[in-house]
C-alpha cells in the first residue's frame, strides 16, 4: 500500500467521533471474583462532523454510561474512542484536558446539574476559567452566551432556583456552549421538562447545532423526539447496539426485531393511527447475567436455537444502515 | 375510539365532578391549585384528564380519593358525585372519614406513578393484597391469599404462585404497577383512578401495562380515570379527554374531536410542541408555547393562558372565560372561540 493511501483523510470525510468496541464493566465489590455489570458491551459508532446522532434505548440499555465513557467521564474497560482521529480512551487527567475543551456535556436534571450557591455567571464563568478562555472580556462572554440561549443576560447575577426548569436548562446549555466546543453529548435534556418546554429547548439545540456547526450525539428514550432532531440514530439493548442508520431508513423500515418492538410500542398522538403493537413479553434482564448469544432473544418473538449460539454480527444492510440479527431475512425479505 | 354522541343524560355516569376547587393554604398564600372543575365518567369509559405541572390533575385525583394533605388543603367549593354499586349517591366532596374508608378500595381505587412508594417494602405482595380483601369483605386469610393470586394471574404476572410470596423490591418496576393494580381490582372497584401510572416505565413495559388497563376494562366494565402529561397515551388509551391548565378545565371533548380539531389555543399549542407524523412528514419545526406554567400561587387574572396565548386581547384578561360549547360533547374556555363556535354548533 502506497505511503498516499495510508495518509489520513481529510477531515471532513472522517467523523468527528468514531467509537470502536466500546466496553464498560462495573465491579460489583472489591474482591477480584466479583461478578461485574456489563452496561456496555462491544459498542461501535460513528457521529459525522455537523451531525446528530440519537442514541436510543430503555433503562439498562447502557445508553448513559456510553454517553459518559466516551466523554472519558466513565473510563471505559476497553475499546477506543477516537475524536477526530485521535484515541482519547487512555490519556490521563492532565492530557485529557485540552481535550474536555472541544467536548461537553448537556445533563437530563437541570435541577441537579447546576450548583445552588453559585450564581448564573459563576456558574459560566467557571468554565471559561477552566479553560482559561475569554479572559480579559469575561463578562462581556456571559452575557452573549445569556442571550445566546435565550435568556436576560441581565439576570446573570441570579441562584439556579430562581429560574424554571427550562430556563435551568438553558443555563446547563450556556456552560456547556461556554468552551465552544466541537462536540456536545446532551444526556435526555428535555425529559424532565413539560411538555411546552420541551419543544423550546429542542428548537434552540438545533438552532444552535445550526449555527455553530455543532456536532451532537442525543441521548433519549423518547423516539419521536428523535424522530424529529436526528440525522442518524443508534439502537441499545442490554449494553449492545442492536441497530444503527440514517433516521429516516431505520424507522421507515426498522430491521431488527427489537427495533419493531420498540418503535410499534411508542404512543403516537393520534387515535386513529393504526396500532399494530408487538408486544414484548417480559422485561429487560440483568446485565449482571445477560443472555448467551443475542442479549435480546429472550424476549424476541423471532429467536430460535441459533440465536443462542453467538453474538449476532453487525449486519451492512447499505446506505449506513447496521442490524445485529442472525434471522434478519427470513423475518424482513 | 368512539367519540361519546349520547347527550349528557343519557351517559351512564358513575362519577361527576361539579366546580371543584380545591385550595392550599400556607403563610406564602393560597395555591388555588383546582379552580372550578367540571367533569362526568360514564360507565366503562377511559376519561384522560391531561396537563403539564401545576395543572392541577394530580390534585383533583387526589380530591375525588380524598388523599388531600389536611389541614392545608381543602375543598373550597363545589361536589364530587359518586354513584355506588346500589345506585346510591354519595358526595366525596362531604363524606366523613368513615365513609371514605368504606368508599376507598370498594368503589374507587388508585394508581400511582411510583409503586414502590405505594407498597408497604415489609411485607409480601400477597399479604398485602389479601389485608385489603379481608379488611372490605371480612373472611379468612387464606382465602384472601387465595384471591391474591387469583388476582395476580389476572393482571399476568407470571409464576404467579411464587410472586405472591416475594416482597415489592424483589420486583422490576412493570411488576410493581401489576401488583398495584392488581391490589386496586381486589374488592372489584366501579372507578379506577390512575395518576400516570406508566410515565416511570419503559416504553415496551408501558405498552404492555396499557394493554392491561384495555382489558381489564372489557372484562369488568370498570371506568378509569387516567391522569398523564403525555399525549401520544392519550390517544392511545381515553375515549374522552378534559385538559386542565393552571387549575382549570380549558377544554372538553371526545378523543378524535380533540386531536382532530383542538379549539382552546392551548391544546392547539400542546399539539404543535411534540413531533407528530404530520409534522415530521410536512419536515415543519416545533412550534413551542412561549413562556412557562404560571405559579399556582400567582396566577393571572382572567385567562390563565393569556400571557401565552398568540390570541390574547384586553378582554382575556378581565374575566375568566366560561367552558362554551363549541360542538357536541366538545366545550373550550376560550372567549376568542366563540364567534367560530356559535356558527358550528348552529350548523350541528
Amino acid at each position: 500500500m502506497s505511503t498516499l493511501m495510508n495518509a489520513p483523510q481529510p477531515q471532513a470525510a472522517a467523523p468527528l467521533l468514531s467509537v470502536q468496541g466500546l466496553t464498560v464493566h462495573f465491579p460489583t465489590g472489591s474482591s477480584r471474583n466479583a461478578p461485574v455489570v456489563r452496561a456496555v458491551e462491544d459498542v461501535s459508532f460513528d457521529v459525522p462532523h455537523r451531525s446528530i446522532v440519537g442514541l436510543v434505548g430503555e433503562s439498562g440499555s447502557g445508553k448513559t454510561t456510553t454517553g459518559r465513557a466516551l466523554l472519558r467521564l466513565i473510563k471505559p474497560t476497553a475499546g477506543k474512542v477516537l475524536f477526530d482521529g485521535q484515541d482519547i480512551s487512555g490519556l490521563d487527567e492532565a492530557r485529557m484536558l485540552p481535550w474536555r475543551r472541544r467536548m461537553q456535556i448537556v445533563f437530563q436534571d437541570p435541577y441537579a446539574s447546576l450548583n445552588p450557591r453559585m450564581t448564573v455567571a459563576e456558574i459560566i464563568g467557571e468554565a471559561l476559567d477552566t479553560h482559561k478562555l475569554a479572559q480579559d472580556r469575561r463578562d462581556g462572554r456571559i452575557r452573549e452566551l445569556l442571550e445566546r440561549v435565550g435568556l436576560n443576560a441581565d439576570h446573570r447575577k441570579r441562584y439556579p432556583h430562581e429560574f424554571s426548569g427550562g430556563q435551568r436548562q438553558r443555563i446547563g446549555i450556556a456552560r456547556a456552549l461556554a468552551v465552544e466546543p466541537d462536540f456536545i453529548v446532551a444526556d435526555e435534556p428535555v425529559s424532565a421538562l413539560d411538555v411546552s418546554v420541551q419543544a423550546q429547548v429542542l428548537n434552540l439545540l438545533q438552532d444552535l447545532q445550526r449555527d455553530l456547526g455543532l456536532t451532537m450525539l442525543f441521548v433519549a428514550h423518547d423516539l419521536a423526539v428523535v424522530d424529529y432532531l436526528c440525522d442518524e440514530v443508534v439502537v441499545m439493548y442490554l449494553g449492545r447496539v442492536m441497530e444503527r442508520g440514517p433516521t429516516r431508513l431505520v424507522y421507515e423500515a426498522p430491521r431488527h426485531p427489537y427495533t419493531q418492538a420498540l418503535l410499534s410500542a411508542a404512543p403516537v398522538p393520534d387515535p386513529r393511527a393504526p396500532r399494530q403493537r408487538i408486544l414484548l413479553k417480559g422485561e429487560i434482564p440483568s446485565p449482571m447475567n445477560p443472555p448467551s448469544g443475542c442479549v435480546f432473544r429472550t424476549r424476541c418473538p423471532h429467536a430460535d436455537a441459533r440465536c443462542a449460539e453467538a453474538t449476532p454480527p453487525q449486519r451492512d444492510l447499505g446506505q449506513g444502515h447496521y442490524a445485529a440479527c442472525v434471522r434478519i431475512d427470513e423475518i424482513t425479505p | 375510539m368512539h367519540d361519546t354522541m349520547q347527550t349528557q343524560s343519557e351517559r351512564d355516569v358513575v362519577l361527576s365532578v361539579q366546580g371543584l376547587k380545591t385550595w392550599f393554604h400556607s403563610r406564602d398564600g393560597v395555591a388555588k391549585s383546582v379552580d372550578g372543575v367540571t367533569f362526568d365518567l360514564a360507565r366503562g369509559e377511559t376519561l384522560a384528564i391531561v396537563g403539564e405541572s401545576g395543572s392541577g390533575k394530580s390534585v383533583t385525583s387526589l380530591s375525588i380519593m380524598g388523599l388531600l394533605a389536611k389541614p392545608a388543603g381543602r375543598i373550597e367549593a363545589g361536589k364530587i358525585l359518586l354513584r355506588d354499586r346500589k345506585g346510591q349517591e354519595h358526595d366525596l366532596a362531604q363524606a366523613s372519614a368513615a365513609t371514605m374508608r368504606r368508599i376507598r378500595g370498594a368503589e374507587i381505587a388508585m394508581i400511582f406513578q411510583e409503586p414502590m412508594t405505594s407498597l408497604n417494602p415489609l411485607y409480601t405482595v400477597g399479604d398485602q393484597i389479601a389485608e385489603a380483601i379481608v379488611q372490605h369483605e371480612g373472611g379468612t386469610k387464606a382465602a384472601a391469599l387465595r384471591r391474591a393470586q387469583a388476582l395476580l394471574e389476572r393482571v399476568e404476572i407470571p409464576a404467579a404462585a411464587r410472586r405472591v410470596n416475594e416482597y415489592p423490591h424483589q420486583m422490576s418496576g412493570g411488576m410493581r404497577q401489576r401488583v398495584m393494580i392488581a391490589l386496586a381490582l381486589a374488592c372489584n372497584p366501579s372507578v379506577l383512578i390512575a395518576d400516570e401510572p406508566t410515565t416511570a416505565l419503559d416504553v415496551t413495559v408501558q405498552a404492555q401495562i396499557l394493554d392491561l388497563l384495555r382489558r381489564l376494562q372489557a372484562e369488568s366494565g370498570m371506568s378509569i380515570l387516567f391522569v398523564t402529561h403525555n399525549l401520544g397515551v392519550v390517544a392511545e388509551i381515553a375515549h374522552r379527554v378534559v385538559v386542565m391548565y393552571a387549575g382549570r378545565v380549558v377544554e372538553d371533548a371526545g378523543v378524535n374531536d380533540l386531536f382532530d380539531r383542538p379549539t382552546h389555543p392551548y391544546t392547539q399549542g400542546l399539539l404543535s410542541c411534540i413531533p407528530t407524523a404530520a409534522l415530521l412528514a410536512s419536515r415543519q419545526r416545533l412550534a413551542p408555547i412561549p413562556g412557562n406554567v404560571p405559579s399556582v400561587t400567582a396566577l393571572p387574572a382572567g385567562c390563565t393562558f393569556a400571557p401565552r396565548c398568540p390570541l390574547a386581547s384586553a378582554q382575556c384578561t378581565a374575566a375568566v372565560p366560561e367552558l362554551i360549547p363549541v360542538r357536541p360533547a366538545h366545550h373550550a374556555r376560550c372567549i376568542k372561540v366563540l364567534a367560530s363556535a356559535d356558527a358550528e354548533v348552529s350548523h350541528a
